[in-house]
């Protein structure tokens, strides 16, 4: 059954990029910026929903209303999440979900951050013996790259890809971020230019793993009522998929030391990844074949060629083929992170999931300048956070 | 001085010099077998029970895949070597237990050592030391014939 859609009034974004500044600026900018693309007041606003940020102290657990008092206090509903990478789409389905039940008719999803330089690292200080996340630091030094390092190499096992496959993917999402005015990284690569860059977790180097970075994203979501007497044809919402994996769980995920045990249990027909898009899939009613046009987490070169299997658009062991083929690029028949996607803006957590809406956004409405799908009708974008959060948005024209 | 030997985690691995294993658990009404040990609730969605037995898991698995760190990794990791010496980690299937296993693999074997699915074994190792304590964790290398 497909789920009721919500309208997308406005997206806005602060540019990407290492500014230093307080994360609340990124998200008045682009609250603002949305507000003033949906042509809604600020003071209408019935309800606030935030992404959390969690290295920027106590303003940063309660962002939501660390923003909302930033744009004046208005009286609205406040809700704060946190998903770690899908904290953003955690609050895209916290609005959708008041406004599909007539609790509220307007809400502003924000997310902001401002991030340190270098490695995530667990954040808060102290001996934690007890919390995974702090021991797969200190007992085996295991950063987020090197569970991408460990997805790359299998990939290279297991389908033959090659590390210039992998480079290729930066090299793609380099152009599209060159023409992407909030992308941090505006360079554009080479494949030898890649090769040539440092080993970070082997196979994959420096350039082809995604950095930490500030900015903000949000959009202004609103029942189909409220938005028929703003708009003529808002683009909408159709999904909103926030699933956890099912046990058990056989691929090692972040921040895990071990797989669940599938000795005594079936192992289920559809994996963590590929159940992402899944269920968004079926809330939607539509299907890979229907999709113009997609942002996934490359949060490494390697790990965007997983996503293309587990969205659907190609068959497991087929996506460096469907890489090489053109067909994911800019001016392809189905591009993927025309953005530029997180090669070309490192990640700015709270903000990233909606940030994939924003730009999926522009597209559907043919307002994606330099970057353009065109005629895109439907999009996806995918993502999950740490500790088994699903995340993928279905947006259609 | 000589530094007293601990484990860097207690309780998830044995410390058996000669033949080290980790040790997990298994769920006594449904036989799900946990690592890390899992003791309060089972996980299995479909079993409610509260009580496991301590479980010593296999010693050898095939390389399921395996990275490197080219760079120091933040703290709370500490490197034993000064300067740092990048080290490999591998990914662990257990056939037994049906389980990836993630362990740092021991110092002189580098990536260009390894190949997916060839069989690894457990051992000791130093992760770190202090002043008083020498740090003990897991390791894996290449299996011996």
């Amino acid at each position: 059954m497909a789920a009721g859609e919500v309208a997308i009034l406005g997206v806005g974004m602060h540019p990407w990029g290492k500014w230093g500044r307080n994360f609340v600026e990124y998200g008045v900018a682009a609250a603002r910026a949305a507000l003033a693309d949906a042509g809604v007041a600020w003071q209408d606003v019935q309800l606030v929903a935030g992404g959390e940020t969690i290295r920027n102290g106590y303003p940063g657990y309660v962002a939501g209303a660390s923003i909302a008092q930033a744009l004046g206090w208005n009286g609205a509903q406040i809700g704060t999440s946190y998903g770690a990478c899908a904290s953003g789409s955690q609050a895209i389905a916290l609005a959708r979900a008041q406004i599909l039940a007539g609790l509220c008719d307007v809400a502003l999803v924000v997310g902001a951050d401002t991030t340190p330089k270098g490695f995530f690292a667990p954040a808060g200080s102290g001996d934690r013996t007890k919390d995974p996340d702090w021991l797969r630091f200190r007992l085996l030094g295991a950063t987020n790259p090197v569970y991408f390092g460990l997805y790359a190499r299998r990939r290279m096992d297991l389908y033959g890809d090659s590390e210039e496959d992998f480079a290729k993917v930066k090299v793609k999402n380099s152009r599209a971020g060159a023409v992407n005015p909030n992308a941090r990284y505006r360079q554009t690569y080479t494949v030898e230019e890649v090769l040539a860059s440092p080993m970070v977790s082997d196979p994959l180097r420096l350039l082809q793993i995604c950095a930490t970075s500030d900015g903000g994203a949000a959009l202004v979501l609103s029942s189909l009522a409220f938005a028929r007497r703003h708009t003529t044809k808002p683009v909408t919402i159709a999904a909103v998929s926030t699933v956890t994996p099912r046990f058990p769980q056989t691929v090692i995920e972040m921040p895990n030391f071990a797989t669940d045990s599938a000795a005594t249990l079936r192992v289920p027909d559809v994996g963590f990844r590929d159940s992402i898009a899944k269920a968004a899939y079926e809330q939607a009613g539509l299907g890979p074949e229907d999709m113009d046009v997609a942002e996934v987490y490359d949060l490494s070169s390697a790990l965007e060629l997983d996503w293309y299997e587990n969205i659907g658009f190609t068959k497991p062991g087929e996506a460096a083929r469907l890489l090489r083929s053109g067909d994911t690029a800019l001016g392809g028949k189905r591009p993927v992170n025309p953005s530029g996607g997180l090669g070309a803006f490192g990640e700015a957590i709270p903000a990233q999931a909606i940030a994939q809406v924003c730009e999926l956004t522009w597209q559907l409405r043919g307002q994606a300048t330099g970057r353009q799908v065109a005629g895109a009708r439907a999009g996806i974008t995918a993502n999950q956070g740490l500790f088994g959060h699903g995340s993928s948005v279905i947006v259609k024209a | 001085m000589v530094r007293q030997r601990i484990p860097a985690v207690e309780g998830w691995f044995t410390l058996d010099a000669a033949r080290p294993a980790l040790l997990g658990t298994r769920c006594k009404a449904c036989g799900t077998m946990f690592f890390p040990r899992e003791e309060s609730f089972c996980r299995n969605p479909a079993c409610s029970s509260t009580e496991f037995e301590e479980l010593e898991l296999s010693r050898r698995g095939r390389l399921w895949s395996y990275t490197n760190n080219a760079y120091p990794p933040p703290a709370p990791y500490v490197s034993p070597s000064d300067p740092y010496e990048p080290f490999a980690i591998a990914a662990v299937e257990l056939e037994r237990e049906k389980m990836v296993v993630l362990g740092q693999v021991v110092a002189g074997v580098s990536v260009e050592d390894l190949e997916v699915g060839m069989e690894m074994e457990l051992v000791l190792d130093r992760l770190s030391e202090d002043e008083s304590h020498e740090y003990v964790v897991w390791k894996w290398r290449p299996a011996e014939a």
